[in-house]
């Protein structure tokens, strides 16, 4: 296979894994200041990802490096030309970042209750800016034939790349609110989570059909029929989670929500292929795996690179999820 | 302002904000592997207490350092999108490779180390620190690498409006790595051994006969005291190499303006650098010389020969760095290595003999204030090796007004960076505030052994 090729299929990889893993984990955050109704549950919630939520955000980490690596004009097209949207992103990363150690360390209610609404803020800002920013990719941005983003903050924002931040959110809420309820102790809070599950599912099917319709009618994703295939295969998966949270079937409900995100990825990135980004204004300036990519030189070193080191990384993080597969009890709250 | 001043000055501020807290998780998580490694050997609790009081230290200023770092990535595409482009093919391998190999370790095997008290053996439990610590030291290795390039390029060619890697092993045997990966890492080291030093003696000055506290003070100071001397050893070939590689830098870091032999070593310069000359400068005949060619001659080319050379070998342009700034940064720098090396050694003093015991209180103080100062080092130390590259952005390929992001306007520019001001603000009073509660709580403190058998160290203490 061609290394250029190979490696939009490996970026594609690494944003799944991101989005899978950090989508319960923005889910949890948005979550928990309100299924926690005291201090002890809201610890509880946070430590069902304690553990795993750096590993989990190191997926975004690589994904950009891995862009930097490959496919260098993407990335410096991407970031120069979403800037203020990566700015308020950044903002709530770190904001989010510091509040997981910082808000259990005093225990003063204000303090904790300041934190807590960061981390809530700091999980809703990253989750609603991936989707306005794939949602983008596709339907196209203003980007000239020197590969300069053109536009503004604003021309980032139509009915179509809103309802694709929506999507993403509720979607992530509905995939947190999964995980929650298989890791945390059985009794009120589990119940909490699923009526959380099968409230924000409602909306999550609501805009993610709306958001196929308008995918339709805004992007040429459904021209590639894998494309077209795995966005149905997302909504179906979604149906059957729905249906086994209903069931209380959290195991299998998580498994199906966490295949919708990975194949709604998945179908965005094939709607794009071999294109990154699309321009709106002249199709032969969407940047490629072609035109934006690294030398074969340079694609041949990280290939070696990330093929054995990805099932290394994969190994010992399934591993980490096993060490911690119980589930968080008030009595695990030494942390 | 322009755009390029204001992308400078944020990624200035990032930068110097993210080495805030990065050299102590590079030092201390070593030295909390060395506790805990004692502790499984041994099965005393005491360095089980021990771990766990400097593990929270470590866990605030930890996250500190990674959300500072995930702005250090999104930088160079945001603000610096040429850069990007141009070195992408190069830079981002490293960048790529330090998320692979050492990223997903770090973080990972720290989630495990915190919530693995009770989960796993105490063996598995000390592995997973040591690989949070390995792995950071090699996050430092492969951002060196890239830093390095950027320094002094190697195993590239021109080619299609870019720099394009040919050798990747050039790159990862930089001669410019080997000599600042090893300064980086012992300067961790002397930071983990400070902080370890001073907040012990802080326990130490109120309660005199905390076992921890004593024992936390002797790693702290035989960590910082052989870490400050491998500083100053790297510190002092990397002046020597620089006389090679980057010999504007070596010239401005001394503001020698005429090219000398033997070349004198500046003390106190009133820099001139409109007029290019030093209206006074107190010097120490051939002092430079010496410290570049181990003799008291040797020629050391002055800024205004290497400007002439420059400009005839890159187009007429400006190649002389900011002076003024660099020569003081350093001195700042190697003063404040010079204090690390004086203290650390009295620390060992105190702690090791009995020599210092009349002046303990004294020893201490000292000690204790002397916290701040490795943080002082390693800032200007940053500040030496990256202004001292200006114009350029990479050696002699690509200056930094080529670089920015040629159509972020500079509003977007202006809110992010008071927007990560202000944030970073609040973020270090909430850390410092943190750490400084968890610095003075005392630990749980009982040590078996004392209570078995006689204590080695008693006599030394009271």
């Amino acid at each position: 296979m061609e290394l250029n090729v190979l490696w939009f299929i490996l970026i594609t990889v690494l944003f799944t894994g991101f989005f899978f893993l950090e989508g319960f984990d923005y889910g949890v955050g948005m979550l928990m200041p309100f299924l926690g109704k005291n201090d002890i549950e809201r610890r509880m919630i946070i430590n069902t990802i304690g553990p795993v939520w750096d590993g989990n955000e190191v997926w975004m980490i690589t994904a950009g490096g891995a862009l930097f690596a490959a496919f260098p004009s993407v990335y410096a097209t991407l970031f120069s030309g979403f800037y203020l949207a990566l700015f308020i992103m950044l903002v709530g990363l770190i904001v989010r970042g510091v509040s997981f150690e910082f808000r259990s360390k005093d225990d003063h209610p204000m303090w904790r209750s300041t934190w807590d609404w960061m981390i809530f803020i700091g999980s809703m800002l990253p989750a609603l800016l991936w989707g306005v920013a794939v949602t983008n990719l596709l339907q196209g941005v203003p980007i000239n034939a020197k590969m300069h983003y053109i536009g503004t903050f604003f021309d980032l924002l139509s009915p179509y790349t809103v309802l694709g931040g929506v999507a993403f959110l509720t979607l992530f809420i509905f995939h947190g609110a999964l995980f929650l309820s298989l890791k945390i102790e059985k009794g009120p809070l589990v119940e909490r989570a699923r009526n959380a599950a099968l409230r924000f599912g409602v909306l999550a099917a609501v805009s993610c059909i709306a958001l196929v319709v308008m995918t339709y009618s805004h992007t040429d994703l459904f021209k590639s029929a894998g494309a077209g295939i795995a966005l149905w295969g997302a909504i179906a998966a979604f149906v059957i989670s729905y249906l086994f949270t209903v069931r209380r079937r959290f195991g299998w409900a998580f498994v199906m929500s966490g295949l919708t995100v990975a194949l709604t990825t998945i179908a965005f990135f094939w709607g794009l292929f071999p294109r990154f980004i699309v321009s709106s204004l002249n199709p032969e300036w969407s940047l490629t795996i072609y035109n934006a990519s690294s030398t074969p030189y340079t694609l041949k070193i990280m290939t070696f690179a990330a093929l054995t080191l990805v099932p290394v990384v994969l190994a010992y993080q399934i591993w980490t999820y096993w060490t911690f597969r119980k589930r968080v009890t008030a009595r695990d709250l030494e942390y | 302002m322009d755009e390029i001043l204001l992308a400078r000055l944020q990624f200035g501020v990032t930068s110097v904000y993210h080495f805030l807290f990065i050299p102590l998780t590079l030092g201390l998580s070593v030295l909390i592997a060395i506790m805990e490694t004692i502790y499984v050997r041994t099965g005393n609790e005491m360095y089980k207490n021990m771990a766990k009081f400097w593990g929270k230290l470590f866990l605030v200023n930890f996250s500190m350092g990674v959300v500072t770092g995930i702005v250090q990535e999104f930088h160079f595409g945001m603000n610096w999108s040429e850069y990007s482009r141009f070195m992408g093919d190069i830079f981002g391998a490293p960048l790529a490779l330090e998320a692979l190999t050492a990223f997903f370790l770090e973080s990972t095997f720290l989630g495990l180390w915190i919530f693995g008290w009770e989960k796993l053996s105490k063996k598995m439990h000390a592995a997973t620190i040591w690989i949070v610590a390995l792995a950071g030291n090699l996050s430092a290795f492969w951002i060196l690498v890239a830093n390095s390039f950027m320094q002094m390029p190697t195993g590239y060619v021109l080619q299609n409006g870019r720099a394009e890697m040919v050798d990747f092993v050039a790159l990862l045997t930089n001669p410019y790595v080997a000599v600042q990966f090893p300064h980086t890492v012992a300067a961790g080291l002397v930071t983990g051994g400070v902080f370890v030093m001073a907040i012990s003696a802080y326990h130490l000055l109120k309660n005199s006969s905390s076992s921890l506290f004593k024992t936390s003070f002797k790693i702290g100071v035989t960590c910082a005291l052989i870490s400050a001397f491998v500083v100053g050893g790297t510190g002092h070939m990397q002046a020597q190499f620089l006389a090679k590689a980057q010999p504007m830098k070596l010239a401005s870091v001394e503001a020698l303006w005429k090219t000398a032999d033997p070349a004198p070593f500046s003390i106190y310069a009133a820099i001139d650098e409109k007029n290019g000359v030093n209206t006074t400068e107190v010097q120490v005949p051939g002092a430079l010389s010496m410290m570049v060619y181990n003799k008291f001659a040797g020629e050391i080319k002055g800024i205004h020969d290497l400007q002439a050379e420059y400009s005839q070998k890159y187009g007429p342009g400006d190649y002389i760095p900011p002076v003024t700034t660099l020569f003081w940064s350093f001195r700042i720098m190697a003063g404040a290595g010079g204090w690390l090396i004086a203290i650390a050694a009295l620390g060992a003093l105190l702690a090791y003999t009995g020599i210092l015991e009349r002046q303990r209180r004294l020893v201490l103080y000292a000690a204790l204030f002397t916290l701040p100062v490795p943080y002082i080092a390693n800032s200007f130390g940053w500040i030496v090796a990256e202004m001292g590259r200006q114009p350029w952005i990479v050696f002699g390929l690509l200056k930094v007004e080529q670089a920015v992001s040629p159509t972020v306007p500079a509003s977007s520019i202006m809110i992010s960076l008071i927007g990560f001001t202000v944030i970073y603000a609040v973020l270090i009073v909430a850390a410092v505030y943190l750490m400084h509660k968890f610095a003075i709580e005392s630990p749980v403190d009982t040590d078996v052994s004392s209570q078995d058998r006689p204590v080695k160290e008693a006599t030394l203490w009271n």
